[in-house]
């Protein structure tokens, strides 16, 4: 009789799609601890991104430029509707802000000396402007934050331009918390609190609410700084097409559109995941919104979430953006996550490349953190340098690409330069699925 | 004493006029006429210099204000002294919303009453307000004072940091995490010099203080229900 039994076949053990390993173990979590879980980075689930989509080079129909013999000129300039001074990049590759606070002194000194190096900009944060990064940032944009942390008159004036943050693509609507163990002595009095306690960013401005309110803060912004520097106004992305046009209508220079896939320093993981748009999402309303105000170009465009390689950087200009940025990648090439720190990533329950503890400050790279030893590892000058290796490898890739779509100015990339692999991206972008003429949405 | 009507020049002109005088002090009395509810006006001044605005203004009279003081001879519009560093902002008439919102030091004094979130987020301001406050005021403020020599509206010092906060009247409601404290010596002390600053003649032992109860200082999923 037993071995007739175990002679049967077994169904094998099927492990459930939608109860998974890491959701049962999340269920867990939050069973033992009665609080959410929180995290750095971006979205890390699976969404339609620039991968989707590819290049069509030239052959007989365009003709492609020679790659060691003809230009493909990479310059931006940003914030030349109203600002007197407007930014002049070399790259179109940007900075995003990251705060010092969330990242360490010496981090935030590397990313001004990495993009000064490469000719472009790098942002403030939350927590306000540090004597070593503006020394550092030959262009630093000086972020106008809902919490006004370290916001005062005399940094706003020191700014090559401004940048106000109504949102970002890990958590728009959110609020942000950098918690207690990273308030340093110098964190706390940059930020008019005590030493140690949690410090809450508020998820809006506290004077102003609406479109019409924000023109008028505008307006300030531009009476005290004599309208000599850009404005731009950072939105995450959620209605692209709709904030695009109020911030053009409340007179920004320049809108900064940040989809899922950027990061954040520390948020509810459920908001990083379940909130937003994917960055490929986000473009073509935008581009269509300062197209149907007659201010696209004009009114410039900056795209950033999940910005990793130059095909990245051309395939956002090619829909319509005038420069990206990168906050993620930036910080890898610094050397977050990096897996020559694995044992320690693994005494900390995680691995590299999956590290996002940020929040809790105990970054064995030393970059996101404010413990002095764990930050003496990280060498500002090395960190920078890496940075500026990494920008310039952007740029030759993205205009590796360009030449092969015969174009000598990246801006004169072009969604015809484009095919979209999925249906998904096709419908998101507007862009016509690899091999037809056609994207979902479009009337044969 | 200057005078500038923003009737006959506009408001980019009378701005870079009153920075100027930063490097040219000898013209420290401007007297703003015709001001008609303009938005922005003295914004961003930086220089030991004394403005009387003849009438009411709009969003953001006097913000980011450093040294400078600023009299305001009617009412103002939401923001009124946002972000101010130091200097002395005086308002005759009343004040919208987030009047002193994250201020960081100096003297606004409101001798009408003040609209919600007066003082949100302030970072070490002081603020006396003669009449009665709105909802919602010093939400997530930090440091400096806020006066109030009439009533408070509801959530008063909802989220509270380290601000100090003296009421005289009553207030509707207090914001979570804002308890009554003890009124010692030292803060009779300081109420009173803030008054005298303010050219109110109210008594500062008729004053209740506010604080924090520092209970949501630390994220604690015990607390959550107060969040």
């Amino acid at each position: 009789m037993k071995d007739e039994k175990s002679a049967i076949p077994r169904t094998e053990p099927i492990q459930s799609a939608t109860f998974s390993n890491p959701v049962n173990a999340e269920i867990r979590r939050a069973a033992a601890t009665g609080i959410y879980d929180i995290r750095g980075g971006g979205a890390k689930r699976k969404v339609p991104h620039f991968d989707d989509l590819l290049f069509l080079g030239a052959s007989i129909s365009r003709y492609p430029l020679e790659g060691y013999r003809e230009k493909c000129e990479t310059s931006v300039k940003l914030g030349t509707r109203f600002a007197a001074n407007p930014i002049e990049l070399d790259i179109p590759v940007t900075i995003a802000g990251m705060s010092f606070g969330a990242l360490s002194g010496p981090a935030k000194e590397a990313l001004g000396r990495g993009a000064s190096a490469a000719g472009t900009s790098t942002t403030t944060g939350d927590g306000g402007m540090t004597p070593e990064e503006r020394g550092h940032s030959s262009k630093l944009v000086y972020q106008y934050l809902p919490s006004r942390y370290g916001m005062n008159p005399d940094d706003l004036r020191k700014a090559d331009a401004i940048e106000i943050v109504v949102g970002q693509g890990a958590k728009p609507g959110g609020g942000g918390m950098l918690l207690g163990q990273k308030i340093s002595d110098r964190v706390a009095e940059m930020r008019n609190l005590p030493k140690g306690i949690d410090q809450r960013s508020a998820c809006r401005h506290p004077d102003w609410t609406g479109p019409d309110d924000l023109e008028i803060k505008i307006l300030e912004l531009r009476e005290i700084t004599g309208w000599k520097v850009p404005i731009y106004l950072k939105i995450g992305g959620t209605r692209p097409y709709f904030d695009t046009t109020l911030a053009v209508k409340a007179g920004a220079d320049v809108v900064v559109l940040d989809g899922m896939q950027g990061g954040t320093a520390a948020t509810q993981d459920v908001f990083i995941e379940n909130v937003g748009l994917p960055t490929i999402a986000c473009i073509r309303p935008a581009v269509q919104a300062l197209q149907d105000l007659g201010m696209h170009r004009k009114v410039q465009l900056i795209v950033s979430g999940g910005i990793r390689t130059g095909a990245d950087v051309a395939k956002a200009m090619a829909m319509g953006a005038d420069a990206v940025a990168i906050g993620s990648a930036a910080l890898i090439a610094l050397g977050d996550n990096d897996p020559k720190w694995e044992t320690e990533y693994q005494k900390l329950g995680t691995t590299s490349g999956a590290y996002d503890d940020w929040h809790e400050g105990l970054d064995p790279a030393g970059i996101t953190t404010q413990d002095p030893e764990l930050m003496a590892r990280f060498d500002p000058i090395e960190g920078g340098r890496r940075l500026k290796n990494y920008l310039k490898v952007l740029t030759l890739e993205a205009q590796t690409i360009a030449r092969a779509c015969g174009k000598n100015h990246l801006h004169n990339l072009e969604p015809e330069d484009l095919c979209a692999l999925t249906l998904e991206a096709a419908a998101m972008t507007g862009i016509p699925l690899a091999g037809t003429n056609w994207y979902p949405g479009k009337g044969y | 004493m200057q005078t500038f009507d923003l009737e006959q020049n506009d408001l980019r002109t009378l701005n870079a006029t009153l920075h100027a005088q930063k490097t040219n002090t000898n013209q420290t009395a401007w007297n703003i006429i015709n001001p008609r509810g303009s938005h922005a006006i003295a914004v961003g001044l930086d220089a030991p210099i004394e403005v009387t605005v003849n009438g009411s203004t709009g969003y953001y009279c006097a913000g980011m204000n450093q040294q400078a003081t600023v009299n305001v001879k009617g009412s103002v519009g939401p923001g009124v002294a946002e972000n101010m560093m130091s200097g002395t902002v005086i308002i005759d008439g009343d004040a919208s919303q987030y009047a002193g919102a994250t201020g960081h030091g100096g003297l606004l004094v409101i001798k009408g009453n003040a609209s919600s979130r007066c003082g949100i987020s302030m970072k070490g301001i002081d603020i006396v307000v003669h009449g009665n406050i709105g909802h919602m005021s010093a939400f997530m403020a930090q440091s400096g004072t806020l006066v109030v020599c009439g009533d408070a509206g509801e959530a008063l010092g909802d989220s509270l940091y380290e601000a100090q906060l003296f009421v005289r009247g009553s207030v509707k409601s207090l914001g979570a995490d804002c308890i009554e404290k003890e009124m010692r010596p030292e803060h009779l002390a300081h109420l009173t010099e803030l008054l005298t600053q303010a050219g109110s003649d109210a008594k500062p032992e008729e004053f209740t203080r506010y604080g924090s109860a520092r209970q949501l200082y630390n994220f604690d999923v015990d607390n959550a229900g107060a969040y």
